[in-house]
């Protein structure tokens, strides 16, 4: 395969990709926004695995060292993203899971609670 | 596209079909509350099959990458646990960042594999490597500036010049001109710094004249910017789990950021060029009391008595509660008003607090119950029969302008008709504007009252003062 070939299947894996992706998040409830936003900023993250890939075939000091800086700020948003999403969808919970603090009356969330969302200003 | 001429091994192409058929699931279970939790487990299983896969396919470039990895792990994990709930806003913005930098780095990395080998660049390789470093440091750098923003390094108000848009639209100009010198020669480092600077500047530039109110649309975008910048990088190294994840990312960010604008009843564009919060010029004076008219403070004394004695007394939080961290002590406060038999309900505004979902993940954590929260649609018809309204710290998403002034930048937004409650008290700091920098005429209504001071404090008082009512 020659690599023109190899970029036209990847393009064409790419187009169909979007469209899964547009089609995915059609229906969201509001309250959901922004732990989606936050569990896409994690799935971003992947790009780790390309630092690696480079990291692995630097040949000199500069490429080891941009290489090094990639898989740094690449791992950063893999942790840090799946983190930030875990404790947003940890409180949606409500107290049941919180030890330590008196559980108040927690009544099944998702039916009444599809609350509100989106942004900004207070 | 200096090292993908080969295939990857057989195993690395399955795992890493795996990892996307987790992230495909992941993303959908994201989109129901009852799934949600278990959807990010199951993305961040699938990443670390992607992680573990190209560590076993790439062993020998341990050496550097091990340590790198473990402190890029701990680092992020250390910050994401230690930061308050109020702070996750900037801390999205600030991994999406770091992604971003990682895509463009990658390219830049692969850029000079292939000149440093002496080689020129062909097409396919320029094209991706700068749409990688273009989206990738824009993404970098206007993530920055949100961050910078939201965390109160700068000011959160729109930074605006003249000309601005003339400016950035040379600059992309420019960029593209330098590209096309890059790819036409097939190299030249000294045009590729300049095409990050440039790319750089692009991305601070677009971020500086948006309000900090307007932030969460932003963060929206440059996440699906991310991704794009991910995915291109795919193309970069000829790797298809990148292409697809990326792409995944772009695709439906870029749905959700204008679900979030719609949500604001504004239209993409103009958040992003209309500078919301800058057309204070038009109103009354920006800061202190509005000439000519005067507000009635209150005391927390006062309004104990008020919410003691109530039937129905509606909370309206915004984004100053999250700044007090308040939300204990409103909780406290609630359930003093039920043990009176006062029924407590929230007013949750689609848009209070500073991202979707703000003041939902504030008051859950306080235990509040989800039955008390109320949508605008439901809560509205609520406030004509309540005693007391309380608004915490929100100030736009209740401002009667939005109804009644065809010139306020608000005009058309929903509000909470906080106003139509039989008094009205107002938790704020001081007579500043909202974060959006938009008079609020509710606080001269004669139904108004204004408690003045950090709305923790105040809260605290009202609890004591509401326990020392006889029942």
């Amino acid at each position: 395969m020659s690599k023109t070939d190899l970029v036209l299947i990847g393009f064409f894996i790419f187009v169909l990709a979007v469209f899964l992706g547009l089609e995915l998040i059609t229906k969201v409830p509001s309250l959901l926004h922004t732990p989606l936003m936050s569990g896409t900023n994690f799935i971003h993250g992947i790009v780790v695995i390309g630092a690696i890939t480079i990291a692995a075939t630097a040949h000199d000091t500069l490429a080891d060292v941009i290489a090094v800086a990639a898989v740094f700020l690449g791992t950063l948003n893999v942790v840090g993203g799946w983190v930030v999403t875990d404790r947003m969808l940890g409180m949606f919970k409500g107290s049941a899971r919180q030890p330590g603090r008196p559980a108040a009356a927690q009544p099944a969330a998702a039916s009444t609670a599809a609350a509100p969302s989106t942004e900004g200003k207070g | 596209m200096l090292i993908a001429v080969s295939l990857p091994p057989d195993w690395v192409t399955l795992g890493y079909l795996a990892a996307i058929v987790l992230f495909i699931r992941g993303i959908k279970m994201l989109t129901s509350p009852k799934t949600a939790h278990n959807g990010n487990r199951l993305a961040g299983v699938g990443m670390l099959i992607a992680i573990g896969i190209t560590l076993g396919d790439f062993h020998n470039g341990w050496l550097y990458i091990i340590p790198a990895v473990v402190v890029g792990g701990l680092v992020g994990a250390v910050a994401s646990r230690r930061v308050a709930m109020t702070a996750m806003p900037q801390m999205v913005a600030l991994f999406n960042g770091m992604g971003a930098g990682a895509a463009a780095l990658i390219a830049l990395g692969d850029f000079h594999g292939i000149t440093g080998a002496h080689q020129s660049l062909d097409t396919i390789d320029s094209v991706t490597i700068l749409l990688s470093c273009l989206i990738g440091g824009i993404s970098f750098s206007g993530s920055m500036i949100a961050f910078a923003k939201l965390q109160e390094w700068m000011r959160g108000t729109p930074i605006t010049w003249p000309l601005q848009h003339e400016i950035n639209g040379l600059l992309l100009g420019a960029l593209v001109g330098v590209g096309i010198a890059i790819t036409v020669s097939g190299g030249g480092a000294v045009l590729m710094i300049a095409f990050v600077i440039g790319a750089l500047a692009l991305g601070i530039m677009a971020v500086l004249p948006v309000g900090g109110a307007d932030m969460p649309v932003i963060i929206s975008l440059l996440n699906s910017f991310t991704g794009t910048a991910a995915a291109v990088t795919g193309f970069v190294i000829a790797n298809d789990a990148l292409v697809v994840a990326g792409a995944l990312v772009g695709a439906s960010g870029s749905i959700l950021t204008v679900l979030m604008s719609r949500a604001m009843n504004r239209s993409l564009s103009n958040v992003l060029f209309g500078a919301f919060g800058k057309t204070q010029e038009a109103g009354p004076a920006a800061a202190g009391v509005a000439p000519g008219k005067t507000v009635r403070p209150t005391s927390a004394e006062d309004l104990a008595v008020l919410l003691a004695y109530a039937q129905q007394v509606i909370f309206v939080p915004g984004y100053g509660l999250a700044v007090a961290r308040a939300q204990h002590e409103v909780k406290a406060l609630a359930d003093q008003l039920k043990a009176r038999g006062v029924r407590v309900l929230y007013a949750i505004h689609p848009v209070a607090g500073r991202m979707p979902g703000h003041m939902n993940v504030l008051l859950a954590e306080a235990d509040v119950p989800y039955d008390e929260l109320e949508e605008m649609d439901q809560i509205n018809p609520e406030f004509p029969r309540t005693d007391v309204a309380v608004v915490i710290g929100a100030n736009d998403v209740v401002n009667p302008a939005a109804l009644n002034d065809p010139s306020s930048p608000i005009y058309g937004m929903p509000i909470l008709r906080a106003d139509q409650a039989k008094t009205v008290v107002v938790l704020k700091r001081s007579m500043r504007p909202g974060f959006a920098g938009i008079e609020n005429e509710l606080f001269y209504h004669d139904n108004t009252l204004m408690l003045f001071g950090d709305a923790r404090d105040s809260v605290t008082k009202l609890v004591a003062e509401v326990k020392q009512q006889a029942a």
